[in-house]
């Protein structure tokens, strides 16, 4: 088993820590999920609550003849039966997109539940509410619902021809085009000037986040002043809050959104939701508590899905394999609605085609269909793994094409280190880069030349197991995101983020931060941040969040933005009340503010080491308020709003080795090494943790899942039987190792890890089927997942 | 998920079992670890209006040697079978095919007896019994009657049993000696087979059972004929598929199947020696 | 119909309907809410308790097939305010992220280890099968058990 990590080089050499950031500390989280303190929505014991079950669609599309509810509410415990049609005046607005990214761009208006038209599978229809579960759930069989069955649109060519339209009223399956075209003359020029061109097709199937914890909420109507507290299994309370308000017409101020334990989210749980929002309103209505979670086979067709895309990638190259431009359609598909920000998806992968490679010319066009499946929207990496997979499997392709090692052809196209920061083709600007030495530590932690031995050994000997070796060089924008460039995308929101940091009388320190983890570990890499920056132990912080009482602001946990963006806020509300207290210390100790400095969590005067006063003795003196400076206000705390200048951009190489048995098609992982570079590392330990669980999650889409819809609609793959997630002995061990190419967009020089992993991995993982049967079987090409009867078949009809 | 409401009737002997079967007729369904019966019972796909759990009765887990064959209780968990000594000395295949079956938390439970009368094709153990060539005794209120593997399973989850039949006991041929192999092919290791390949040698005889080649397992008889004549595992292989319906799903088409019963076939019989 | 049944030590006596499975019983009527639920086909693993010292997916046995037997939780493993070595080691390794497979995933993990004391990487990974995580990659679990196995061997 191998762990090459180190953790004493995780920082730059210059990095503005003290001892603390770095360290591998164990995580403060741990203690109370692993003894089954944690409490997650469903855990929580609301008494009163009615229980909602909720009647979906079976059919991918059809118009709502009638719907009965009578028997169903004559079961025992059912308190009350509502239609669509039941609720139309509970809403102030339709459910929320947040992300209209052309003006022009399509978005039918659709509500919790369906009046006369169901989209999808999956589609609510109508909500039971029952003193109990089992109640509830036994009376959904007691509706009657009567519906007439319009032809389903599954593919997203046949939603775009439009023989079938879904949504009348809008008149067509077309959400939007949406064009990133900087320069199509220098495109046109450089394809028409080029040596080789590589034009490829790429399917992004659809895949289900499947977070372990199933979605479930809860909303208790408070006893008097008209608030609801809202408990939810979500990524974004604080978004949530403000959309649960526009959309229920519950004024913002009475609305109090807490996300207890969440069991992972992975996007999933980044949206604002039908249950949600029903469980609010019908709270509302009957004037009790009222709860829903969620099994997981609704999970499966109620819970957004990731991905779903076709993917038209050329690229143009000179004689020597540089590669001079680059031209990408996108076929996106939206799904039956659009969800939080799903139009979005595609956007945030666009700037991303041209990889980590200095390619001039650039021209990028998505064009977003409707289709009667389940809305698609952010799943990790959201956009990016899918403009990483199209750029790394093309360049692959190209350097078969050239004759040349994939790794070779990589060299040759790296924007050079001393380019950044980089102005790319496609308008951003890249914070920092050196892929080169990440792409020769993977080569070396792989034996690149002995695999290539032994690959070659293999073929001579005529053996039926084909050694493969992919490489994929990944960077990705990250740390979502800068307000302005936000409002160019036409995002419906900002991209700050807050942090307030409260030294109490005793010097303890909570640190309230609006970043809203669920299971990333914030509350020990901010104690950790904190405690670096103030001298004290990590063990005298609470973090607290995700509960929008207590952090009123914030924008929550996605796009690997906490660390880059919440993390800074927290560094700087430190840095503001270090100031406030060094103030005090310069005051009490009767020196000028310059004179005295902070070191270990003292305050002395400089050259004067016994004229001194510790961290506590400032923190009590806050609170006494005895003896501070004239004007200055009691306390110890700081607060911060902290909008990022630019995204950062985190990057590496991995390594998949794979064994290909041509009598089965089986793809075996040998061997998977990863070599990332997220800048410092506030905790190693962690970073691990978020790249082993999202190489994984890559190479699940690589191999093994895949939501799929039959011609009608109907998913097949709605459980855990069907649906692939990977366990344990499908998955090898992780290589990993890492260099340090600090941002000089903030101050920790830091970038985000969270999806990375995920970004990197699958296009690894089918360059190296790819490369184990080009030789022997003139395959280029392997869709996902490549499932053993997908590569037998493959392999068969190269035979034919 | 919930299953829906039935009524609970607990036993404590095979008769009685059988006697609850007679009184609530083709409503009843026998609840023995569970691990078929509760799953379907959750997504509402069976609702049978009573349970007749048979989990208490006495005297139906055991391994036990009994001459030429080992008896094995209907109740005995995949564990046991997995781990039995005397299975390992008489009936190596038996073990080798338990340790396959869905994950450990579900070999605790579940039993073989369960699993033989589910009779779903797909399952591993029902493949093992024809290629075993086990007899099933079963109980119903004229006594006890025998049934050999091989007309025991009759299509998709369904066997010989009467409505009013319990799976008792499975008797399996001593084959003291053998090589065994079993190949499952799956894509985690949880599931059930695309195509499962069970075979044993022993001198002269052979057995090769198909799991998921049919709507019930296969007894693969050419296979075993040409094994027995003195084929090569390649050439006695080449015949796995023919005469095989399986199913297509997400995971396989029917050539793809009929390709992987072949591939598979080999690699058990080389495993097997032959 | 009544159960009794002897949870983490302590002998527990409900009223249920035939119908409740075992993991409802554990959280609801002994509200012991450790124990998770994350699927409804016995694939994730999530529900893993230990009955009459085997792991079991508790949302795969009804409640009445329990009555009379012991059932140890995630809750129970702790010994005044000491984790267990496993639930120690899935710390020590970072073993868990979002927390929610985990206690299934510690459950099943010692019951490995009740069988296998000295086992293999493969050995590890095989006998996990039937536990999903989504957030590890499963990385640090192995490591985790291994290292239990290799305290305990030492």
């Amino acid at each position: 088993m191998t762990d090459l990590l180190a953790h004493d080089d995780v920082l730059a050499p210059n990095a503005p820590f003290h001892g603390l950031v770095g360290q591998p500390l164990r995580r403060k989280e741990d203690p109370k999920l692993l003894t089954g303190e944690g409490k997650f929505t469903d855990d929580l014991v609301i008494p009163g609550a009615l229980y909602m079950a909720v009647l979906r669609s079976p059919f991918a599309h059809a118009r709502i003849r009638s719907i009965d509810v009578s028997a169903a509410a004559a079961m025992p415990g059912v308190r009350a039966v509502f239609t669509g049609a039941d609720l139309t005046g509970e809403w102030a607005a339709a459910m929320p997109c947040a992300w209209p990214v052309t003006a022009d761009m399509k978005n039918p208006e659709h509500y919790p539940l369906a009046v006369s038209k169901v989209s999808y599978v999956g589609d609510g229809v109508a909500v039971v509410l029952a003193e109990t579960s089992r109640q509830a759930e036994d009376a959904l069989a007691g509706i009657v619902a009567d519906y007439e069955p319009l032809a389903a649109v599954i593919g997203l060519e046949d939603a775009l021809a439009g023989g079938t339209i879904i949504h009348e009223a809008i008149g067509t399956n077309v959400s939007y085009v949406w064009d990133l075209k900087p320069n199509e003359e220098g495109v046109d020029a450089a394809f028409a000037a080029a040596v080789h061109t590589v034009k490829e097709r790429y399917v992004q199937q659809r895949l289900i986040p499947a977070f372990m914890e199933p979605r479930a909420v809860c909303v208790v109507p408070q006893p008097f002043g008209g608030e609801f507290v809202v408990y939810s299994a979500t990524q974004i309370p604080h978004i949530l809050k403000v959309m649960l308000g526009l959309t229920v017409g519950v004024p913002e101020q009475k609305l109090r959104v807490i996300a207890p334990a969440v069991g992972g989210g992975f996007g999933g749980k980044l949206n604002v939701y039908a249950e949600e929002v029903l469980c609010l309103a019908l709270a509302r209505r009957m004037r009790a508590p009222v709860r829903w979670t969620e099994t997981r086979s609704e999970n499966t067709q109620a819970t957004v899905h990731g991905r779903g895309q076709i993917q038209d990638i050329e690229l143009a190259a000179d004689a020597n394999g540089k590669v001079t431009a680059c031209r990408v359609r996108l076929l996106a598909d939206m799904g039956a609605y659009l969800q939080l920000v799903t139009p979005g998806v595609p956007l945030l992968g666009s700037f991303l085609y041209t990889g980590v490679y200095d390619i001039a010319n650039f021209s990028f066009s998505c064009t977003a269909v409707f289709t009667t499946k389940t809305p698609t929207d952010a799943y990790r990496g959201a956009g990016r793994p899918e403009a990483t997979y199209a750029i790394e499997r093309a360049m692959d392709t190209l350097a078969y094409q050239l004759g040349m090692d994939p790794a070779e052809l990589r060299r040759r196209n790296y924007i050079p280190t001393e380019a950044f920061p980089y102005q790319s083709a496609g308008g951003l600007i890249f914070d920092s880069g050196n892929y080169a030495p990440a792409l020769e530590k993977a080569l070396g932690h792989a034996d690149y030349k002995a695999l290539r031995a032994e690959q070659s050994a293999r073929r001579a000997s005529g053996s039926k197991v084909h050694l493969g070796i992919g490489i994929s060089s990944y960077f990705e924008m990250c740390g979502l995101a800068p307000s302005r460039a936000l409002a160019g995308l036409n995002y419906g929101a900002g991209g700050w983020e807050a942090a307030t940091i409260r030294i109490l009388p005793t010097c303890k320190v909570q640190v309230i931060t609006g970043a809203t983890p669920h299971g990333q570990g914030h509350e020990t890499a901010w104690s950790q941040i904190v405690a670096d920056k103030l001298g004290i132990s990590p063990d005298d912080i609470e973090v607290l969040h995700s509960d929008t009482a207590i952090s009123p602001l914030g924008l929550d946990t996605y796009g690997s933005r906490s660390l880059a963006v919440g993390g800074t806020a927290i560094w700087m509300a430190t840095d503001k009340v270090i100031a406030k207290a060094k103030a005090i210390a310069a005051h009490q100790l009767e020196a000028a503010d310059d004179d005295v400095e902070f070191v270990n969590g003292t305050f002395s005067v400089k050259g004067s080491p016994d004229r001194a006063l510790p961290l506590a003795a400032i923190a009590f003196g806050a609170f006494t308020a005895h003896n501070l400076p004239d004007g200055m206000e009691p306390n110890l705390e700081a607060h911060t709003s902290y909008d990022p200048p630019n995204f950062v951009f985190p990057f590496g190489t991995h390594i998949a080795v794979v064994e290909v048995d041509e009598e089965t098609g089986r793809v075996d992982l040998r061997k998977y090494v990863a070599v990332d570079d997220c800048g410092n590392q506030i905790n190693p330990l962690i970073v691990q943790g978020q790249l082993h669980g999202g190489i994984v999650q890559g190479i699940a889409q690589a191999l093994f899942e895949e939501a799929v819809y039959d011609d009608n609609g109907n998913l097949l793959t709605s459980t855990f039987a069907d649906y692939l997630v990977p366990s344990a002995a499908e998955m090898p061990m992780i290589t990993l190792d890492h260099t340090v190419t600090p941002s000089p967009t903030n101050p920790m020089g830091v970038k985000g890890v969270g999806e990375a992993g995920t970004i990197g991995s699958a296009p690894a993982v089918i360059n190296a089927i790819v490369d184990a049967l080009h030789v022997p079987f003139g395959i280029l090409d392997m869709a996902m997942p490549a499932s053993p009867l997908t590569v037998w078949k493959a392999i068969e009809a190269s035979r034919a | 998920m919930i299953p829906a409401a039935f009524d609970y009737v607990r036993v404590d002997s095979a008769d009685a079992a059988v006697a609850a079967l007679v009184e609530h007729g083709e409503d009843a369904k026998i609840l023995a670890g569970g691990h078929s019966l509760v799953p379907l019972l959750k997504l509402r796909l069976a609702s049978p209006s009573v349970l007749v759990d048979v989990g208490r009765v006495k005297d139906l887990s055991f391994i036990r040697d009994a001459g030429d064959h080992i008896a094995i209780g209907a109740l005995t968990r995949h564990r046991d079978v997995e781990t039995s000594s005397v299975l390992a000395e008489h009936v190596a295949l038996l073990p080798l095919v338990a340790r396959e079956v869905g994950d450990p938390q579900v070999r605790h439970r579940g039993t073989i007896g369960g699993s033989v009368a589910h009779a779903d094709p797909a399952s591993d153990l029902p493949g093992a019994m024809v290629a075993l060539n086990a007899t099933l005794v079963a109980r119903g209120p004229k006594g006890e009657r025998t049934i050999a593997a091989a007309d025991f399973f009759q299509g998709f989850l369904t066997t010989a049993l009467g409505a009013d039949e319990l799976l008792t006991e499975i008797r399996v041929p001593k084959i003291t000696g053998a090589k065994a192999n079993y190949q499952k092919f799956n894509r985690r290791a949880q599931d059930w087979a695309i195509v499962g390949v069970a075979a044993w040698k022993l001198n002269g005889a052979c057995g090769v059972g198909l799991v998921n080649m049919g709507s019930a397992p296969v007894k693969a008889g050419s296979v075993e004929a040409a094994v027995n004549g003195g084929a090569s595992a390649a050439d006695a292989a080449a015949s796995a598929a023919d005469g095989t319906e399986p199913p297509a799903d997400l995971n396989a088409s029917v050539e793809y199947r009929q390709h992987l019963a072949r591939v598979l076939t080999k690699r058990a019989l080389e495993a097997c020696g032959a | 119909m009544n159960v009794s049944i002897t949870v983490n030590g302590q002998k527990q006596s409900h009223d249920v309907e035939p119908r409740t499975l075992l993991v409802h019983y554990i959280r609801e009527n002994c509200s012991l809410t450790g124990t998770n639920i994350g699927c409804d086909t016995s694939s994730c693993g999530a529900c893993t308790i230990h009955l009459d010292g085997e792991a079991v997916k508790s949302c795969t046995i009804l409640a009445v097939q329990a009555d009379g037997g012991i059932v140890g939780t995630i809750e129970g493993l702790a010994v005044d305010g000491v984790m267990h070595p496993m639930q120690e080691s899935f710390r020590e390794n970072h073993g868990l992220q979002c927390g929610y497979c985990t206690p299934g995933m510690v459950m099943a993990a010692i019951s490995l280890l009740d069988e296998i004391p000295n086992p293999s990487e493969q050995d590890v990974r095989l006998g996990l099968e039937g536990n999903l995580c989504r957030c590890t990659g499963y990385h640090n679990i192995v490591k985790a058990v291994l290292a239990v196995a290799e305290k305990a061997n030492a």
